[in-house]
This record gives structure tokens, sequence and C-alpha cells, in this order.
């Protein structure tokens, strides 16, 4: 009876992970490992399929074994005897020791095919270059080829047959290690503090691809995500050529003085942009000339402007950590805000960029993200509106 | 003196001789004195097998608690600092202060007994390595406390149980809660040394007469196996402890990026110990199936020496595949591929124990009780568990399963599915050995469907949270992900779980004082241990036994087809 | 009937076993080995990858006289383990004396190689990884000679007090067998800092 008992346990559980597995296939997971878009994807796809179907067989193989065992080796009741003693079987022992030698042998060959491949791939001469800096808690991009620099939302060409275009991305860390994780475009790549490693994507689907931080980083871990925008070769150069532009060049007036000075300054990232303003404007960073223009009159900082908040953004400790391309704000402890507004989301994707939403991290970061290295700046509430009011000026 | 000289099979069973401490006069205070002072291998084995007990309740109860935090995506239940430190300390505390201590419990036990000795090697140095492995355990969880500093609120460790390098070092982990991690382990990894060498010392040294190598019943073998992988693997991780603290304390800077120092030695040194480290948890839990499986099957294990080699065989390879948990963190490929190599290695040897298992029960009498239905579902489980590890090994695809909750199911399939079942098992099979009582059968079977639904509620299901792209160690996830259902089924299967130890601590706690009378060998075993009173004398034999074959009271039992005649 | 007595009739001769204080000290020297063994690959994989100086070429010199008198002391106590076991403990005291004498020799060695590494070099553990590597690998050697020296004085007083006899020569092999092992594995360290080191 307990024996039976333990067969229908066993059916219902052998339903129970079918009926599971199907949930799983067909859930509508963005996130999923079998949804591939891009040529490694499908490689770890085609060899994950293999060796499930191996593992498979081998356990239908032996729980069936086990099965038959204890249902038909069973005592039976009032039997006291006990069974004959066997103590071994040379050959019985040698066979079960040499068949999974023979299926190992077979899963290492197909998996160094696959592993080989994947990982010595060499790089075409027309691949896009992506440097990916971990920060505690949000992502660095830097696309080296057309000097711009981004944070948590990356951004790639799609490469069909005909126009192969794949990214090889080198991945690094600024502080702990992180991993990047995109399940639909590639297997995880740690990114190690005083190391470079390498990984390589092609996506084959235009769309939007998410992923999150991987390695477990701090207390924001799980709010580090990452949000993979797979364009169409036009919409990418579009958005390439939006990102150059800096700042100053996109708010200056037009035949103003500032304006010629900032000719065509790319988003070089921050470092470069002191540089740029230095050497375009003839002008030390820290003059009104770079700082926007001049002190407010009384009137002026009462008012709720993106010239005021540019002028408060700038005069206070944010210009420290974030760069605004073409200002004098050059920090690069924190994402590079030159064009924000681009972006969809803030804080490495926790929260949709909306004005509410921004208002509420500038004035606590904490709130929306615990354990945010971006601290409450105790400003007032109009400073703060006035921050946003600039910072959603960030085209 | 012939086998007609010999006492009757019958005589074990009347042999019983309550022991002396129930019988003993004396207040409390003297009870817990002889407790505290005892060098007795029983006593000791029992102090960590009830040390172990209760951080099993605490870690159990820190995982509830990460489960009702991921019961809805955006959840709040806990902080986010809160959530890691529940689960750097759920992990730290289940291997460290449950897996080790429980494990070493038992050998302390049995280890002894089943060779015939009359204590261990080095009764004084196995009650230092207790004390000091229980200090480890209160001094990691004074933390609660004492983590943060001076401040008068303290907080646990929260760097996860591998503790990656250089989120522990000062500027990424201030206060002192790293502190209080790292020596703890070290504390435990000085009491985990000197069990092991006692227990290889004991193993080697303190056999009987007639109890050559070939006749050592295969629990002392795997135990013996298990010592020598503590003494090479446990090591590296105090040595690595060690590095730590002078980066904390002397301003070294091993792990220390900024001036040079790599993270990814770090993980190697952890990896070296902690891939061994599975194999020091669960070679005991098969020591424990070794010695139940053939007893309820009423046969003789299947294949003695190959079940030798190919535990030895684990032993030895298990040291050499440590960077396949490492496949994503930028090896060379010919790295890789290395580690995939030796990783599907190690499945040779556990498939012929797994088919040596299957073997034992075939054409026995297989008797369903308590003890057996453990063993028997550890065997259908540990068959997934060692699947799913053949699919980690597989480097290429590890890149997507590597960190997740595929990972995260894989290794409690292992931990829970077949060291915890084990461990249990063992637990109704010894109990009557070490307190005289048999533990409730009624009550054994509830805890053993209650388990086996709740584990399968949970750690079936954990798989596919893994393969949709959940990663480990997030305190909470997105709603749009199609993780939620499944990991609310995870939750209550967790719960069930929870429900099933509140069952067995009931048992154990009512059958100390209503159990039924075990006698010496309530369950007709063969090992010596079932040769002596339950729970046995301090002195364990009253004549030192001489044997001749493995099973020394099969022999006694059935003196007309000893096993000693084909040995 | 406290238990049930098991015994056989046949008796394959002499029942012997390891002794357990060799097999113990076996077990300890494997677990030790492999602690060096973690901090020598640490300093053989952070040879080089300083990004501040001093580097070892610069700043270390081969402690010959140290070495000899260290290596010398294995052979001192092996005399000293065989005066014990013919019972001559005068002979015992002598060489087990020289030993401890070596070992000190030894240490202060080090002491003055440290004094000037940290005096004259600015070299401390928080300097760079080299200092780090440097001082926890042969630190770490030198408390071995420490605690093995620690041993011998207490083993030295019982000789002296007449507590020590041939009958314990079988404890201070276990002991001299520890001694060997710090000997040796200053072989590995020596081999590792001053000559690939260098």
């Amino acid at each position: 009876m307990k024996s039976r008992a333990n067969l229908v346990r066993r059916w219902l559980f052998a339903a129970g992970v079918l009926l599971l597995s199907e949930c799983a296939w067909s859930a509508p997971s963005s996130t999923s490992i079998f949804s591939n878009k891009t040529t490694p994807a499908h490689q770890l796809n085609d060899l994950s399929m293999f060796v499930l179907g191996i593992t498979g067989l081998i356990y239908v193989g032996v729980s069936s074994l086990l099965l038959y065992a204890i249902v038909k080796f069973r005592a039976r009741k009032g039997d006291t005897t006990e069974p004959p003693q066997v103590f071994g079987s040379i050959q019985i022992e040698l066979s079960w020791t040499i068949i999974p030698i023979l299926i190992i042998v077979v899963l290492f060959l197909t998996t160094a095919r696959v592993l080989f491949s994947v990982q010595d791939a060499p790089k075409p001469k027309n691949a896009l270059d992506v440097i990916v800096v971990g920060h505690q808690f949000w992502w660095e991009f830097r696309y080296p080829q057309y000097n711009v620099v981004t944070a948590n939302e990356l951004h790639l060409p799609v490469s069909s047959k005909d126009a192969p275009r794949p990214a090889f991305m080198k991945l690094t860390s600024a502080d702990v290690m992180h991993s990047f994780w995109v399940p639909q475009l590639d297997g995880k790549t740690d990114v190690l503090p005083n190391r470079v490693n390498e990984m390589w994507i092609d996506p084959h689907e235009t769309g939007l691809y998410l992923g999150q931080c991987a390695q477990f980083c701090g207390p924001e871990h799980a709010k580090m995500l990452l949000r993979v925008y797979v364009d169409t070769p036009e919409q990418f150069k579009a958005w390439i050529a939006a990102q150059q532009r800096t700042q100053a060049e996109l708010t200056a007036v037009p035949g103003g003085p500032e304006g010629s000075a900032n000719e065509a300054a790319p988003n070089v990232g921050n470092e470069a942009g002191v540089v740029q303003a230095a050497a375009t404007s003839k002008a030390p960073p820290n003059s009104p000339t770079t700082r926007g223009n001049v002190t407010p009159s009384m009137g002026e900082q009462q008012q709720i402007s993106a010239r005021m908040g540019q002028y408060v953004f700038e005069h206070e400790a944010c210009i420290s950590c974030h760069t605004v391309a073409g200002t004098v704000a050059t920090g690069r402890y924190g994402p590079d805000l030159t064009h924000m507004m681009s972006r969809e989301t803030i804080a490495s994707g926790a929260v949709p960029l909306t004005k509410e939403n921004l208002l509420a991290w500038i004035n606590d970061p904490n709130q929306l993200k615990p354990g945010s290295l971006m601290p409450a700046m105790h400003l007032s509430e109009r400073q703060n509106e006035q921050i946003t009011a600039y910072l959603m000026t960030l085209k | 003196m012939g086998t007609d000289s010999m006492p009757a099979p019958q005589g074990i069973e009347t042999g019983l001789d309550r022991t002396q401490e129930l019988s003993r006069p004396g207040t409390y205070l003297e009870l817990v004195h002889s407790w505290i002072v005892t060098v007795d291998h029983k006593r000791l084995g029992i102090l960590y097998i009830c040390y172990a007990l209760v951080f099993l309740l605490v870690a159990g109860v820190e995982a509830l608690m990460i489960r009702i935090q991921l019961f809805y995506p955006h959840n709040d239940f806990v902080s986010p600092y809160t959530f890691n430190r529940l689960f750097t300390m759920h992990g730290t505390t289940m291997v460290f202060l449950v897996g080790m201590p429980i494990l070493f419990g038992f050998g302390n036990y049995l280890v002894p007994l089943m060779i015939g000795a009359r204590d261990m090697a080095f009764p004084r140095l196995n009650a230092f390595s207790f004390w000091i492995s229980a200090f480890a355990g209160l001094l990691l969880y004074y933390s609660f406390i004492g983590g943060v500093g001076l401040y008068g609120t303290g907080s646990a460790p929260d760097v996860a149980w591998f503790a990656y390098a250089p989120l522990t070092e000062r500027p990424f982990s201030p206060g002192h809660s790293t502190d209080y991690w790292a020596i703890a382990i070290l504390a435990n990894g000085i009491g985990s040394i000197g069990t092991a060498i006692n227990i290889i010392a004991t193993v080697f040294c303190m056999r009987c007469k007639g109890m050559t190598l070939s006749r050592i019943p295969l629990l002392p073998w795997l135990y013996a196996t298990v010592s020598f992988l503590v003494l090479v693997a446990v090591s590296p991780l105090t040595a690595a402890q060690a590095m730590l603290l002078i980066d904390r304390y002397l301003g070294g800077h091993f792990f220390d990026t900024q001036m040079g120092g790599s993270a990814i030695l770090w993980a190697h040194f952890f990896w070296i110990f902690g891939h061994p480290e599975v194999y020091v948890l669960v070679l005991p839990a098969f020591a424990f199936a070794n010695e139940i499986i053939p007893v309820f099957s009423r046969k003789a294990i299947f294949g003695y020496p190959a079940m030798v080699a190919a535990s030895v065989g684990i032993g030895f390879i298990s040291l050499g595949v440590w960077a396949h948990h490492m496949f994503t963190i930028g090896m060379t490929s010919f790295g890789n591929a290395f580690f995939t190599l030796s990783t599907m290695l190690v499945s040779i040897p556990t498939g012929i124990k797994t088919f040596n298992w299957l073997a034992t029960l075939w054409g026995g009498k297989i008797r369903f009780q308590t003890p057996m239905l453990f063993s028997i579902a550890f065997l259908f489980q540990w068959v997934i568990a060692g699947l799913t590890g053949i699919m980690l090994s597989v480097s290429a695809w590890n890149w997507q399963l590597h960190n997740s909750y595929f990972v995260v199911a894989h290794f409690h399939y292992v931990l829970v599915g077949a060291i915890v079942f084990m461990i249990f098992a063992a637990i109704y099979y010894w109990y009557p050995k070490m307190t005289g009582r048999m533990l409730d059968e009624r009550l054994g079977k509830l805890h053993f469907w209650l388990m086996v639904i709740g584990f399968h509620m949970t750690f079936d299901v954990m798989h596919f949270p893994g393969l949709l792209g959940m990663p480990r160690q997030i305190f909470t996830y997105e709603p749009d992900r199609g993780w939620t259902l499944l990991n609310q089924i995870v939750s209550v299967g967790g719960f069930i779980q929870g429900i099933a130890v509140l069952v067995l601590v009931y048992n154990l706690v009512h059958s100390y004082f209503r159990g039924v009378l075990a006698g010496p060998d309530p369950w007709d075993a063969w090992t010596l241990e079932w040769a002596t009173t339950s729970p046995p004398p301090a002195y364990n034999f009253v004549v030192d036994p001489v044997v001749a074959s493995r099973r020394p009271l099969w022999d006694l039992k059935h003196p007309e087809d000893p096993d000693s005649a084909f040995e | 009937m406290a238990t049930v007595p098991l015994q056989h009739a046949t008796q394959e001769g002499e029942w012997r076993l390891p002794s357990r204080g060799m097999v113990a000290m076996a077990g300890l020297i494997t677990a030790e080995s492999s602690i060096f063994l973690i901090f020598v690959v640490a300093y053989l994989y952070y040879l080089g990858r300083d990004v501040q100086g001093p580097t070892p070429r610069e700043v270390l010199e081969i402690p010959y006289f140290g070495t000899v008198c260290l290596l010398s002391s294995s052979g001192f106590i092996m005399l000293a383990e065989r005066a014990i076991e013919h019972g001559k403990i005068a002979a015992f005291r002598l060489w087990w004396g020289v030993t401890i004498l070596l070992a000190a020799i030894f240490l202060g060695d080090t002491g003055l190689e440290w004094r000037k590494l940290i005096v004259h070099d600015h070299l401390t553990i928080h300097t760079n990884l080299f200092g780090t590597c440097f001082y926890s690998l042969v630190g770490l050697h030198a408390s071995h000679v420490i605690v093995g020296m620690l041993m011998m004085l207490v083993t030295m007083v019982f000789a002296l007090t007449g507590h020590l006899r041939a009958e314990h020569s079988y404890r201070v092999k276990v002991l001299a067998l520890y001694w060997h092992f710090v000997d040796a594995v200053w072989v590995v360290v020596f081999t590792v800092v001053y000559v690939v080191g260098r």
C-alpha cells in the first residue's frame, strides 16, 4: 500500500514537472534564457537543449529502475527470511562505469565546440566597440568610436545576415564585482575591478531587452537593472548623433557668442568635457561663461525655471559627481546626465523617468532606492523643483 | 572459541541496561557540568547534533523571512540591508553551523562505535574542537549585537556567504560585521581541522582486532575521506580569511583592487574550499545511505570495494573542479574547458555509487520504515541534483545559468534533497542508539510526507525563475518578469518544510520521554554499534570486540552463513 | 548483560595499527601545507603586479646565514632523536639545546632583516602588494618557528628536570616531525621569496 502511494506520488510529481516546464516555456517572460535573439545565445540554447535531452533520458532511465526496484522488492507481510546476499559483480559494475564515461565524452566534446566557437570568435572589422563600466548600483556605457557616454540604457544596432554589426564589449568595474546579464542576448560576463573582460553579441531582432546585475554587489544589487535597446541601423545612427551633441550646443542661442564658441563639441565624456569647455570657450571652466551666465536676481531665484535649475545644479555638489557635457558639470562618480531625458528610466531602471519620480529622487534617492550612493542634498523644495526643471531640458 | 559458545542472536535484544545518566543521582547543575567537561565521544557527538539542530531552526527562520520578502514583487517586508544579512547568515549558518557540526556530530558518535573503539584517538582535542566551533557560532551571531561597532546597534554580515572581494574590503564594508564573519569562520575552521585530524587518527589507529582496512564499514571509510578533504580544503579558507583580516586590520592589499590586488584570487581561494566543502557535506550523507539502505533492504551493500574507491575518487576529483563556480569570471577558453571536463568526471564515481545503491535494493526485501523512506526520497532527489549538476558543468550553458535561481535550486537539491534528507534518515535510524528509545513512527511518516511535499514545491519550482532570468541574492524583483507565481509556490513550499521540521522537533522531545524502549538492536542491523546497549555505556564495549568480516553482527546472527566465510 | 561480547576464534597473528601521534601529525602537516600553499600562490601571483615600489629586487637580501642555521637544525634534531631513543639523556639535552639555539638565531636573523626593511627601506605590510605578501608569508613561517621553539623549550624543561626518559622518544619524534616540516617549508619559502621572487 505504501509503495502504491509512492508510485502515485511519483506520477503526480512527474506530471507536475511537465506542467510546470510547460508554464515556464510559454510564460510571457522577457528574460527567459530560452527566447534568444543573438548568435551566441542561440548556440547556448541549442547546447542546452541537447544537454537537457541527455540528462532527461538518464533521469527517466534511472528513476524507473529505482521505482521498479522499490515496488518489486518490497518486503511481503509475514516474510521474515533474509534475501540472498549478493556482494557485487565486476561485469555489472564495469558496465555502469564505462557507459557514463562515454556519455561524458560526448557531452564534453559538444560543450567544448560551443565554448571555443563563442569565446574565441574573431572580431570583425566593423564591430561596434562598447565599454561597460559597472558601478554600485548603475551601469556606464561608453562608445569609444563615437565619443559617446551614457548610463543604464544601452543602445545597439541590429545585426542582420547581410549587414552584420556585432557589438564587442569590454567590461570593467569601478568598485566591486558585478555581472552583465541580459538573458535573451547572451550569458553572463562578470564585471571586475582592475580587470577587463570581454563578450560579444549580435542581436538579430530590434526591441527592448531586459536584464540585471547578476553578481551580488551590495544593498541595491536587486535594483541594478539593465535595459538594452536594439535599434535599426538608422535609428542607431540618429541616436548616436543626438548623443554626440553637448548641452551647451543644444541650449545655445543661435548666433550668440557661446553658440559659435562651442562648435560641434562632441560629448566625449567627463574629463574630455573639461578640456572641451576650456579649449573652445577660451575661458576657464569655472567662469560665468561656462556656468550658465551671471548670478540671477532675487526675483529670478524665486522662479522655477530651467535656467535657475542649472544655476542651482552648478552651484551645489551635483557637479562633483555628474557630467553634463559642455557645462561645468564634469563629475565622474555618478551617471552622465548630458542626455538624461533621452532615457526612459532613472536610478538604473528602478523607476520610469517622470517628473514626479525625478523630483522624489532628487529630494531623497534613498526613498526610491535604499542604499543608493547618491546622497539627499537637503535642498529646499523650490531648489529641487528648479533642478528638476533643468534636468527635464537635458534632451 | 567456536560459534557455539557465542551468545544467541536473541540475546542482543534482551541486553538493555539503560544509561547511567538517568540512574545517576545528582543535581541539574552537576548534569550540566558533566556535559560541559565531557570528553566522551558520544556526548560530544550529541552536543554537536543539538547545537546544529538549534542553528537549523535559526537559519530556517531566516530562510522563511527571505521567502516572505520574495512572495510579492516590490515587497517591503524587510529592508534591502536586512535581506542581505538574512541570506548571508542563512548560507553561512547552514554550511558552517548546521551542516558541518551535525555531520561531525554523527561522525563523532558513530565512528568509534563502528570500528569497535572505546573513544576517539584524542578525546580532549575532540572537546576542544567542539567548543571552539560552538564559540565560532556564538561569535557569528553576536554580530547582530556588535557588528557595526561602537554605535550601540549592531548588524550581521551582509556580503553573501562567498563574500567576494572587494566588497569585503574596508572601503565597501565599513564597521565590524565582516570581521565577525571572517573570525567566526576562521575559528570554526580550526575546530573542523581538529576534528578531521581526530577522525583520521581514530579510523586508522583505533580499530578493534580483525578490522582490516577492507572490513571497515563504509561510514568510517567515508568519514576518513571527508576528514582528508577538510584538511586540504578548509585550510585554504582559513588562509584566505587570515588574508582578509590582514587587509582589514593591518592595511594589507591582498584583495585591494586599487593597489593591484585581485578580486579573482579571492574567488579562487574561496572555491578551492567551497567546492570540496560540498563533498565534505554530501559524503557523510552518502555514508548514512551506505548504512541504512542495506539494513532496510536486508542485503549487504553491493560492490563494497567500488563504493570505497568511488568515495575516495570523489574526494580527489573534487579538489580539481572548483573553478566551475567561475565560468563567467573571464577565464580563458582552455581554462573553462578544463574545468568543464574535471567537473563532469565527478559524475562517474557518483554514478557508480548511485547504481550500487540501486543494486543493493535489487533482490532485497525492502522495509519501509521512516529511515528508509527518507533514504529512498534521497535516491530520487540525488539523481536530479546530480543531473542538474551536469547541466551546470556545461560551461557554455553555465554562462546563462550561473548565479541564477537555477543554481540556487540545484545546490538546495543537493543540500536539502540529499544531505538534509539523509540527516533526517540518520536521526531516525540512530536516535534509538543515542537515547534508548524509538522515535514515533506515525509522527515520523507525517514528517516525511510533509517534507517531501514541501521540498518538491520549493525546490522543483525554484529552477524555473532561474531559467526565466532571475538572479540570486536579490531582495526584490520586477513584476513584469513572470517570476511572481513561481516565487509564491516556492514560498508556500518553504513553510510546509518549516512545519515538517517542527514535527521532527516535537517528535525528538516527545519520544525522549515517551518513546518505545529500543533495545540494543531495533533495526536488526549488522555493524558494531548495535552490539552494545542503547545508549552505550561510557566505555562502549565491555569486552573489546574482535571482528572477522564487514558485518560482525550478521556473522553472529547467521552462524550458518557468515560473511567471514567469503572473505 | 551490558554488551554482546564479539570474539572470533580466528586470530590472524599480531594486531598492529599505525601510531596515532604520527598519523595526527601527518594530518596537521597536510592542513598546514595547504595554508602555506595558499600564501605561496598569492605571493607568486602578485609578483610584479605592484602599482608602486619598492620591489623585491631593490630591497631583499638573501638570508644565507639564517637559512643555514635553520636547515642544519634539522640535522641536529635528528641527532637528538637518536640520543633519546638510546636513552642518552645528556646527549639529547646537548643536541636539543643546539636545535633551539639555531632556531633562535634564525628568528633573530629574520628580525634584523625586517628591521632593515621597515626602518631603512620603508617597506611595511601597508606599503604595497609585495609588502603585504612578503610579511604575511615570511611571518607565517616565522610564527611556526616560534611555535616549534616553544614546544621544544617545554621539552627541554622536562629534559633538564629529569622527567624525560627513553620511553618518551616516540613523543619527541612526533615533535621532531613537526620541526622537519617547518624546515621543509622554509626551503619552499626561501625559493619563492628569495630565488624566484627576486
